[in-house]
């Protein structure tokens, strides 16, 4: 009797954490009716908003990818003094509100910041209310999420493998295209969606750094908050939209199991073995 | 003139490997027990370890001088290395592993080794024994000056490990290439190597054939390793020139060899014999014991009488009633009585 009613208790919290979870997302749907919403999705403020979000993270994580993958390699392959602090302060920004991340772009790159005279020399403008300030925003909160990702990754890399290609004659660099690279490919998949989740859902840096201008910087999620007050059925749409894609980049991501082993901050696999 | 030439030393994690040999035109086995430092050697002929003093040379080139500061990259050295578990690239097809390090493709590659028909799959789906020849294949392709084996039939079940020693001894013998394996098991240095070099605790105790190891142990390492009982005991000059030995166990044995002090005694099972009654033969040394165990083995037996294994074939064993519990007296010959020394103890530990 008492082991059944444990069973319920058990089965209870369930129903009632599932049912938290998922109710506001299905009230979205249910607001409005399907054919309303996609409807809305025809708006200009919406449209605008589709272009700049996907414009500004198609940037964003291809820097990621350029940037991220050689990093998470050399952090994962070499040993050396301060490599744990390395990844600390790459995990750094995860753990930022993203409101201070912001604030901290804004000190770093605005116009009166640290390097926005160096900025405006070379002709880039990257002060408030340019589409580089919000590549700059995505790809600073998303980009611990890939780089993190890829240092497991790589670092899960079976060393045999890496070692025999070296004695097969291949350089360092052909080893990396030929056999970590394709290895790790699954790894990074799940890295990126995770990166490009993390982007695309991008709010607090962006509204700080870059402004909720429409057409130009106002990306999906801002565009949420701006339309909240003006036409809520025109949110509840935009806001339909990223449900979908969010979960289509869950989905994705739980389809590539190589992504479950990962994440040790602490062991070096890469580093020579000491005997035998 | 040997075609690899290695003289390193480098701190492992408990001593330090020190160790200097060569290598012709032969199959070299390093063996020892796991941990002795066997794999680290060749990853210092491969360039994957890098030692803190000495040199390795190869075919005349000098591939590792630490005072002269050379260090070639793994890359850059003609060395085959064939990996434990064969290390091969499970994204590639057999073919695309076998030319990875090839100039010209792996086709006859393919075709000597008998992967030919292979040359697609993947080396998830193949067989251990087809593994190891695209493994040695692989590092073939390179057109190595030496071939370097890390415990090569490990990976492999005790079924085919016996069919695949076999084969590869006769692929290492048709290469008449330099090849230096490591391996735990003495029994597959002895099937596949020329020479033997038994190493522990990073430094070679003993250098021979295999059969000189057996033959004359140079000390109780050596002879435990090769496969001998070694017993602790007293050694004092005895009667007829004999050594005459007090075991730790009570029982005392005699020796042609010469010792006087702490000794051990190294008595190989093959010499050991089982009976009941004392043999009218002229083995000099008797242990009388219960059998403390009793294992058939196919076609042979492996009797235990307080510490000391003999080998008799199984029809004696069941000729003469042998169980577990039962009173008997194991015998062997003066001359088949080693005295060696305790194996010295390893620095720093």
């Amino acid at each position: 009797m008492r082991r059944r009613l444990f069973d319920l208790g058990l089965a209870g919290a369930t129903v009632l954490a599932l049912t938290f979870l998922l109710l506001p997302l299905v009230a979205i749907f249910l607001r409005v009716p399907l054919g309303e919403l996609v409807a809305q999705l025809g708006s200009r403020v919406a449209v605008d908003a589709l272009i700049v979000t996907l414009e500004t993270n198609a940037i964003a994580q291809a820097l990621i990818l350029v940037v991220g993958t050689p990093t998470a390699y050399f952090i994962a392959s070499r040993r050396f003094r301060g490599r744990a602090l390395a990844i600390t302060l790459v995990e750094l920004p995860l753990v930022l509100p993203p409101a201070v991340a912001g604030l901290a772009l804004l000190a770093a790159f605005g116009r009166l910041g640290l390097l926005g005279s160096t900025f405006d020399v070379l002709g880039v403008t990257v002060s408030t209310g340019t589409k580089t300030a919000v590549i700059l925003a995505v790809a600073y909160v998303a980009s611990p999420f890939y780089i993190r990702g890829a240092i497991a990754s790589f670092e899960a890399l079976d060393q045999p493998l890496l070692d025999a290609s070296r004695t097969l004659g291949a350089g360092p660099a052909r080893t990396f295209f030929r056999v970590a690279l394709p290895l790790a490919a699954k790894g990074l998949g799940a890295a990126a969606a995770l990166s490009f989740a993390r982007g695309i859902g991008e709010f607090g840096a962006t509204i700080m750094f870059a402004g909720s201008l429409q057409g130009v910087t106002q990306t999906l999620s801002l565009a949420i908050y701006a339309q909240f007050d003006l036409d809520f059925d025109v949110a509840l749409s935009l806001g339909a939209l990223l449900v979908v894609v969010c979960a289509a980049i869950l989905f994705t991501v739980k389809l590539l199991p190589a992504w479950t082993r990962s994440s040790s901050t602490s062991v070096y696999p890469f580093a020579p073995s000491g005997s035998s | 003139m040997d075609s690899l030439e290695l003289d390193i030393g480098l701190p492992l994690r408990s001593f330090r490997l020190e160790l200097t040999l060569g290598v012709g035109r032969e199959t070299f086995a390093l063996v020892g027990p796991s941990g002795s430092g066997k794999t680290t050697v060749l990853r210092a002929v491969a360039g994957l370890a890098r030692p803190e003093r000495g040199r390795v040379v190869l075919d005349g080139t000098v591939l590792f001088d630490a005072r002269a500061g050379i260090a070639l990259a793994p890359e850059d050295r003609r060395v085959g290395f064939v990996f434990q578990d064969y290390a091969l690239f499970p994204h590639m097809t057999v073919a695309q592993n076998v030319a990875y390090g090839s100039r010209d493709g792996a086709g006859e590659l393919l075709e000597r080794f008998r992967i030919a028909h292979l040359a697609e799959a993947r080396p998830g789906e193949l067989s251990g024994g087809e593994r190891q020849r695209v493994g040695l294949a692989r590092a073939l392709a390179r057109d190595p000056g030496v071939l370097l084996l890390d415990e090569p039939l490990s990976a492999l079940d005790p079924h085919t490990r016996a069919a695949l020693r076999l084969e590869l001894k006769e692929l290492l013998d048709e290469l008449r290439l330099p090849v230096l394996l490591v391996t735990h098991d003495f029994h597959d240095a002895a099937v596949l190597a020329d020479r033997v070099a038994a190493l522990a605790d990073g430094r070679i105790r003993q250098v021979g054939t295999p059969s000189e190891l057996i033959a004359a142990p140079a000390d109780a390492f050596v002879a435990s390793f090769t496969g001998a009982n070694v017993l602790a005991g007293r050694a004092r000059p005895g009667e007829g020139g004999l050594t005459e030995v007090l075991l730790d166990e009570g029982v005392v044995v005699y020796s042609v060899d010469g010792a006087v002090g702490e000794v051990e005694v190294a008595v190989y099972p093959w010499d050991v014999s089982i009976s009941r009654e004392l043999p009218g033969d002229s083995a000099l040394n008797h242990v009388r014991g219960e059998i403390a165990s009793l294992v058939i083995l196919g076609n042979r037996a492996r009797v235990q009488v307080r510490g000391l294994v003999g080998e008799v074939t199984a029809a004696s064993a069941e000729r003469l009633g042998l169980a577990e519990g039962e009173l008997v007296i194991a015998s062997f010959k003066a001359a088949a009585t080693r005295l060696v020394e305790q194996a010295p103890r390893a620095a720093g530990r």
